[in-house]
């Protein structure tokens, strides 16, 4: 057994037990640090598949934005987690059977008969001077630029989505109303009255 | 010609397929959490995430063995389009939670008239 097949086993089962832990474990928090654990283990893994812009978008997206904002969201709702069990070993027995059938199927589809190393032979190591990171950037802003934009709009309609359905109007509170601060006018404020001088006292 | 798997373990290669079967295990656990959490809107998103990790491991590995960086690109949609669908879903379960003091989906019941 090679070095790389250690390496790829090892990442392997750590991910399929923290996917195992994040749809077992009791508490939610547990089970967001779980899945944390899932996409550094991937990320290693995409690693192996010689993807390394990838791996780091998925540590620096993944781990760094998407999850810290699940265990914000989690540790800030006060969540009673009991009630939310209920039915965890009902529905055990069909959830199991569901996901046995799915996996034999998958793998009898992409098992070694169709996709082993006969059919698809390992390709050769890239040489260090190779840069994934360019080979990516210039297919992303000749090919893929149209694509490019429009993830970039939907990230932008993804971010005031949020604010505008978390934002909330509290009616006690004082704000400064923008618009009336930049209508004002000098005239509306000041008054030059012209006057007589007065002779002092 | 199907070779004997022993042969690809002599030979030190990680095939296409292990890559494959290791998506399949990881989108079938998260298939069964998605039953046994059905009340759990948190771990439910939670599930998704891992389907969708599940679907990139598969186009990175074929864009690997094919040698085409197109399957790497639509890797990189899928994940602005999972954070951004994580970030609104996110936003929906606060408001919920603040609207209706709860995030059980059985309390979801407002449409049944």
């Amino acid at each position: 057994m090679s070095f790389e097949q250690i390496v790829f086993y090892f990442f392997a089962a750590v991910l399929i037990l923290a996917a195992g832990a994040v749809i077992t474990v009791r508490s939610a928090v547990h089970a967001a640090l779980f899945l944390v654990l899932a996409f550094f283990t991937t990320a290693a893994l995409w690693l192996l598949l010689e993807a390394e812009f990838l791996a780091i978008t998925l540590v620096l997206v993944y781990v760094g934005a998407v999850m810290v904002l699940f265990l914000f969201v989690v540790m800030m709702l006060d969540i009673n987690a009991a009630p939310m069990r209920e039915g965890f070993a009902r529905y055990l027995p069909v959830a199991a059977l569901v996901a046995v059938l799915t996996v034999v199927v998958m793998v009898m589809a992409v098992g070694r008969e169709h996709f082993g190393l006969d059919q698809f032979a390992a390709p050769e190591r890239m040489s260090a001077d190779v840069s994934n990171t360019r080979m990516l950037g210039e297919q992303l802003y000749t090919v893929y630029l149209y694509p490019f934009e429009i993830a970039a709009v939907i990230l932008l309609v993804a971010i005031v989505a949020a604010i505008a359905l978390t934002l909330r109007r509290r009616p006690g509170t004082r704000y400064q109303s923008v618009e009336k601060q930049v209508r004002v006018r000098s005239e509306d404020r000041l008054k030059v009255i012209k006057m007589n001088a007065e002779e002092r006292k | 010609m199907p070779r004997n798997v022993s042969d690809d373990w002599g030979q030190g290669m990680i095939a296409l397929s292990d890559y494959l079967t290791v998506a399949a295990i990881l989108f079938g656990l998260s298939m069964a959490g998605m039953f046994i959490n059905r009340k759990n809107i948190i771990i439910l998103l939670m599930c998704i995430e891992l389907m969708l990790l599940a679907v990139n491991i598969n186009f990175i590995a074929f864009s690997h063995f094919l040698g085409d960086v197109a399957g790497q690109i639509f890797v990189f949609f899928i994940l602005t389009v999972a954070a951004a669908e994580a970030a609104i879903g996110l936003a929906i379960l606060v408001v919920l939670f603040r609207n209706r003091g709860s995030i059980n989906v059985a309390d979801m019941d407002t449409l049944k008239g």
